[in-house]
């Protein structure tokens, strides 16, 4: 289909979206009463301007982009910031209460994989299945049925009913499905985050493949990926845009510094240490620039039975993948436990590239000649920052080195 | 060749005339997905029970076995029905409990299809008419085996037989037509689904399904007003090769029935945002 679109067309405008505003009810029991009221009015037309009715809320409000073919943007915002319910009216799944959106040509949905399986059907009848609800005819899925198998890499179970599949498996066969859709706009909606590193990639190389001739609209909470995918991005903050802009890292900044501070401090081990007192507030933004000193200053309570101990602190990403550690025993180094109260003080440079990190500390027990007996104490996000960098949201790799690179 | 354009805002469009052309070309363009969804469901079905297609005829066979016992003990008195009173018992619960399937029909099919409802766009009338393929692919087991009966009892065969898909398909046609109404305000509350089945149950008593209609009375007055007795009747009388009676109230009903289905089948259409929302709130 898309071999036949003229050339003329490559940038018509595929999606425009104005003044798009849905409101939505907190409270369940109120919620069914609204459904009952709307569907009878909704009879009638409901022309009428729609305020909010009492425990209503702007899910959505005034959002306006247009999107032409070959371009992607990216939809990010927090928890709860109206980004599926953008996507559901963008997909017709719901109506406005305000606004209006205009989409030309298919549109494909990846919002769930595997839609209209049935657990008790083999895989194979299970892609009818899922390929009529997406809107195949019988005779595209019987045309595609090899492809569809062979992307999925489930030859070997593809007659084994799908409840015997792991949720991986499932995921690679709806995916295979829905990578046969040739749309003109392409709905995405975080699918991605599910299923081993090796399928990840053919999606995602998939959805670039399909870039250049659709227009895409991908939510996601990775960064990485909407920096690698998209060619604009939105930022939605309780249904209300925030930024738009084609500068991606810029609006990716911007998400960066939106995220309120929650505390995920948690604290296990003997019990034989506490934490007294520290020299920074971990309840509030901290925000150290790349390449500055971090200086942690506290105090330890350490319990009399132990004479030395020694600190470890090891600095996590958001998805928590250990980045960096620190650790006093590499050194050799540990310390007296003079009389239960210790000062202790880290210091180091910030080598840490644009984002969010956590620091854990574990405080050990050791011997006379430096080696663990007991763990004392491990106390998760310890200390939380945002690291920037000077440059702004410029890479997604978290720590860059200097290296000499010479040309000949 | 030319996209094609969806607009999405808050106003309905509320030509009728242009709503049920949508409507129907939707039909018959997801008549894949309504096979495809209706095989599905019968094929699970089947493929994870040893009895199967017996299920369809227990409780229709022990509701007319009940009243069998009940009018051959003499523990109530019926009035003569004409044909041996085990094929009509029969026939009569039968048909009910084709009419009942249908007016749940819609409602049931909306419901188990609630988790793509809310995640893909896919023409909500493939719910409705692949719910109908089910429900004729379960009516006709069940008519096979009233067709047994019937020989069984040594009624035998008779022209008027070959009317009974008819009928039946008449019967299921106004059991989803008053399904459909129910259907949008039955998603949100669940009271509603409890109701029908309730009420249902009462209404049986007043239908002659498995006696006949007295001959005066208050009942009677009610039992021949009664828009359920045409259906149950006619299609009986039939099967069994007796003359149909209440044959002008059942044309009227049937007339009546085929806009109330393109209205219930709009009214369908228009709801199903509305509930899509309240169910993802």
């Amino acid at each position: 289909m898309s071999n036949t679109i003229p050339s003329k067309s490559e940038n018509e405008v595929l999606v425009k979206v104005e003044g798009l505003s849905k409101k939505f009810c907190k409270d369940l029991k109120t919620s069914l009463w609204y459904g009952v009221k709307d569907l009878l009015t909704g009879m009638g037309g409901n022309k009428n301007d729609r305020e909010l009715r009492p425990k209503e809320f702007w899910a959505v409000k005034d959002v306006s982009f247009e999107l032409r073919r070959g371009e992607c943007l990216g939809l990010i915002g927090h928890n709860g910031a109206g980004k599926s319910t953008l996507l559901k009216i963008l997909n017709g799944l719901i109506n406005p209460d305000a606004g209006k959106v205009t989409i030309k040509g298919r549109v494909g949905a990846l919002i769930e994989l595997g839609a209209g399986f049935n657990p008790i059907l083999s895989g194979r009848e299970n892609i009818y299945n899922n390929g009529a609800v997406l809107g195949f005819s019988r005779k595209e899925i019987t045309e595609k049925l090899d492809d569809i198998i062979a992307f999925s890499e489930l030859e070997e179970f593809i007659d084994m009913p799908v409840q015997n599949y792991s949720s991986g498996m499932k995921v690679r066969l709806g995916f295979a499905v829905a990578a046969q859709m040739e749309p003109d706009v392409l709905i995405i909606d975080e699918v991605l985050a599910v299923g081993d590193v090796s399928f990840r990639m053919k999606c995602y190389n998939r959805i670039n493949e399909l870039l250049k001739e659709v227009a895409i609209i991908f939510v996601s909470h990775s960064m990485p990926q909407i920096a690698k995918l998209c060619t604009s991005a939105i930022m939605l903050r309780r249904g209300e845009v925030k930024a738009n802009s084609n500068d991606i890292s810029s609006v990716i900044n911007q998400y960066f510094f939106d995220s309120n501070v929650e505390s995920k401090e948690l604290v296990s081990g003997s019990g034989k240490a506490t934490l007294a007192k520290r020299n920074f507030d971990n309840s509030k933004l901290n925000v150290i620039e790349k390449g500055s000193t971090i200086n942690l200053g506290f105090d330890l309570k350490i319990d009399l039975t132990t004479k030395y101990f020694s600190v470890r602190g090891i600095i996590y990403d958001k998805e928590f993948k250990g980045l960096l550690e620190i650790n006093a025993l590499h050194s050799g180094q540990f310390f007296k436990n003079e009389n239960g109260l210790n000062n202790i003080n880290i210091s180091f440079i910030n080598p840490l590239n644009h984002g969010d990190f956590t620091m854990t500390l574990v405080i050990f027990q050791v011997n006379e000649i430096g080696q663990i007996t007991e763990r004392l104490l491990r106390h998760e996000s310890f200390f939380q920052f945002k690291s920037i960098s000077g440059i702004g949201f410029d890479s997604y790799i978290p720590i860059s080195v200097e290296a000499n690179i010479n040309h000949k | 060749m030319p996209l094609e354009t969806k607009i999405y805002q808050k106003e309905n469009n509320l030509k009728i005339s242009k709503l049920l052309n949508t409507v129907v070309s939707d039909m018959l363009s997801s008549r894949f997905l309504a096979t495809q969804l209706a095989v599905r469901d019968i094929k699970a079905q089947y493929r994870q029970s040893y009895l199967g297609i017996l299920w369809m005829f227990i409780t229709p066979l022990a509701t007319a076995f009940v009243w069998v016992f009940l009018n051959s003990t003499g523990t109530v008195k019926l009035t003569d029905t004409g044909v041996p009173y085990p094929v009509y018992a029969f026939s009569g619960t039968l048909i009910w409990a084709i009419i009942k399937e249908a007016i749940n029909m819609p409602m049931a099919s909306t419901n188990s299809a609630r988790s793509i409802l809310t995640k893909i766009n896919f023409p909500k009338e493939a719910l409705i008419v692949s719910g109908v393929f089910k429900l004729l692919f379960n009516s006709s087991v069940k008519v096979l085996l009233l067709i047994i009966f019937i020989f069984a009892f040594g009624i035998g065969f008779h022209w008027s037989l070959l009317w009974l898909p008819l009928t039946i398909l008449a019967a299921v046609v106004f059991g989803v037509t008053l399904g459909l109404f129910l259907t949008p305000i039955g998603m949100l509350y669940t009271d509603v689904g409890k109701f029908i089945n309730f009420a249902l149950g009462f209404f049986m008593y007043i239908t002659p399904v498995v006696y006949a209609i007295p001959k005066e009375g208050i009942m009677k007055t009610i039992m021949v007003w009664n828009p359920f007795t045409p259906f149950i009747l006619t299609t009986r009388d039939l099967a069994l090769g007796l003359p149909p009676e209440h044959l002008t109230y059942y044309a009227v009903l049937l007339l009546c029935c085929v806009p109330l289905l393109g209205l219930g089948l709009v009214f369908y259409r228009v709801s199903i945002p509305i509930i899509v929302e309240r169910m993802s709130a």
